[in-house]
């Protein structure tokens, strides 16, 4: 049974393997596009990380995305603290960890933001903390944002990147579905424009609330945005279900997607959205 | 009795065949019910009963969910997971209750808001999501019962208004046990001990605000709808006193504090 012998493969006698080749290679030279498979060298991505064939936008954590879509950015409500209410082992030290990978408090970066001379109340979730799922004081900042808006009469800009609500805060996430789209239906009453761009990845509760409730609602190419997860599908189902259900193109297909806008255009888009997509009488001062 | 049973246990209790179901409910609670059927944008979802009737004689909007009696309802109706077209029939019939000034009682009893592909093409999430915001605005008193499981937000869409109380064998929860304990540990089997972490009992909920009190439920279906009555009549009364500025103050506060 020499045949099956190790020593008389093939790999073995004539393929000489380095085994330190894989440490020569630095780390991220190459990425791979998870929505096209493409594989590409990292030098040729842009600086708003889009993949080269596709547009798909990789996932930024909230710092990064703010460094190209913004010229000035104030932040809100960085000292609020989060939370234990389950008293959920773990927990606290996770949390930890993200707010020093992030540099934020909770999985939501809100501030007041211009591009250009157009001033807004800005909302970015960041996908990197807790995977931007919906916490206490996610949605406290939210709320405290779109609050603030209201009172001072400005629009609400708000982008979504999310795994849905904190299992790990259990009912008290649930609530903040309800809590921050009972202010922004206070800064829709008012007459006050907001719109929401759905990034990589929007679902469960974050779409089944403020992603869904914007007067505006864009989303960037190629990006997941869903309510169900694809597993909780499969397995209720026992069907397996089309690739691009949930990516954005078909959801725009489907009518709850304004229009996809890559990263590249969305400064020229938001500014233009915000200055004329609002009420005209109504120019940050006096009525009400 | 309700005080000794584990959080498991209130799970079990609160998904067995036994209890009390929403077409009963509707019927033991409103007088003259006149279901009204359809999303007026293509379907009419049956895991969502709605319709108007009469309780303590003045006219009011209820809406039920409803798991099905037979195993062909039971298929129809997704086991109770309502269907976007559900939570749009019910958003019709909240809205249409605002119009003509009656309360608005919802009867809660889904594991959730139906995963499936259709589901996903038809806006799962934006139909939940528009019911939120219609029920932050809503000018008219909103009261829900959940009478056995309220799956995460599929339930929060029939229970965002001004109070919600639970029967004592009932769960509100963000997400099954079982799924609660996949996502987290990787193992559905530790589901009961996800339930004790979770806060989904109604004393674990009533203890921590999340709701407004606790109904008993007796075995008898006709006391459990006698004890619904008797809490919820006072309430929709006390509520219906409010002007609509303070109603909805009230109720934005109900929510702000979490």
């Amino acid at each position: 049974m020499k045949l099956y012998e190790k020593a008389n493969t093939l790999s073995e006698r004539v393929v000489k393997v380095d085994p330190q080749a894989d440490e020569r290679v630095p780390e991220g030279i190459y990425r791979r596009c998870p929505r096209c498979q493409t594989v590409f060298a990292a030098a040729q991505m842009d600086q708003y990380q889009t993949c080269p064939q596709c547009e798909y936008g990789f996932r930024l954590a909230a710092a990064a995305r703010l460094a190209w879509l913004v010229d000035t950015a104030e932040p809100f409500d960085q000292d609020l603290q989060t939370k234990d209410p389950l008293a959920f082992p773990g927990y606290p030290t996770k949390v930890a960890q993200a707010q020093a990978r992030t540099g934020l408090n909770d999985a939501v970066w809100t501030g007041q933001a211009t591009i250009a001379d157009t001033t807004f109340y800005l909302a970015i979730m960041d996908p990197t903390f807790i995977m931007g799922s919906l916490g206490t004081i996610t949605g406290e900042k939210l709320t405290r944002l779109i609050e603030r808006a209201t009172a001072q009469r400005q629009p609400v800009v708000i982008y979504t990147a999310s795994g849905g609500a904190r299992m790990q805060e259990g009912i008290h996430s649930l609530m903040q579905m309800q809590k921050v789209a009972g202010a922004l239906a206070q800064h829709h009453a008012a007459g006050l424009l907001s719109i929401v761009v759905l990034t990589d990845p929007t679902t469960g509760g974050v779409t089944a609330s403020f992603a869904m409730e914007a007067d505006l609602t864009l989303a960037e190419p190629r990006s997941l945005v869903g309510f169900a997860g694809r597993r909780v599908i499969e397995q209720t189902t026992h069907e397996q279900i089309a690739h691009d259900l949930q990516q954005a193109e078909n959801v725009l297909r489907h009518g709850f997607i304004d229009q996809i806008v890559p990263r590249a255009e969305q400064r020229t888009v938001l500014v233009q959205l915000l200055k004329m997509g609002g009420r005209q009488d109504d120019a940050n001062n006096d009525s009400c | 009795m309700t005080q000794t049973m584990t959080a498991a246990e209130v799970v079990k209790a609160a998904r067995s065949d036994q209890k009390v179901t929403g077409p009963e409910l509707i019927n033991g609670l409103v007088t003259d019910f006149f279901e009204l059927h359809g999303d007026r944008l293509g379907s009419d979802d049956p895991a969502i009963i709605g319709g108007i009737g009469r309780f303590h004689g003045q006219p009011l909007t209820v809406i039920a969910t409803n798991r099905g009696a037979t195993p062909e309802e039971k298929m129809a109706t997704h086991f109770g997971c309502p269907s976007p077209g559900g939570y749009r029939k019910a958003r019709r019939l909240m809205e249409q209750a605002a119009h003509f000034h009656r309360p608005v009682l919802c009867l809660v009893n889904t594991p959730g808001a139906y995963p499936g592909q259709t589901a996903e093409e038809n806006g799962q999430g934006a139909a939940i999501a528009q019911n939120l915001l219609t029920l932050s605005q809503l000018p008219v008193p909103v009261l829900t019962v959940i009478f056995g499981e309220g799956g995460s937000g599929g339930a929060l869409a029939l229970a965002g208004g001004d109070e919600v109380w639970m029967l004592a064998h009932s769960t509100y929860s963000i997400l099954s046990p079982e799924g609660f304990a996949s996502i987290l540990w990787k193992d559905s089997r530790k589901a009961d001990q996800a339930a004790e972490l979770m806060q989904l009992t109604p004393t674990a909920l009533k203890q921590a605000g999340m709701i407004e009190g606790i109904i008993p439920e007796p075995r008898d279906h006709q006391k459990v709808i006698a004890a619904i009555d008797k809490v919820i009549a006072p309430r929709l009364q006390a509520l219906q006193q409010l002007t609509v500025p303070a109603l909805l103050a009230k109720r934005q506060q109900r929510y702000r504090k979490f």
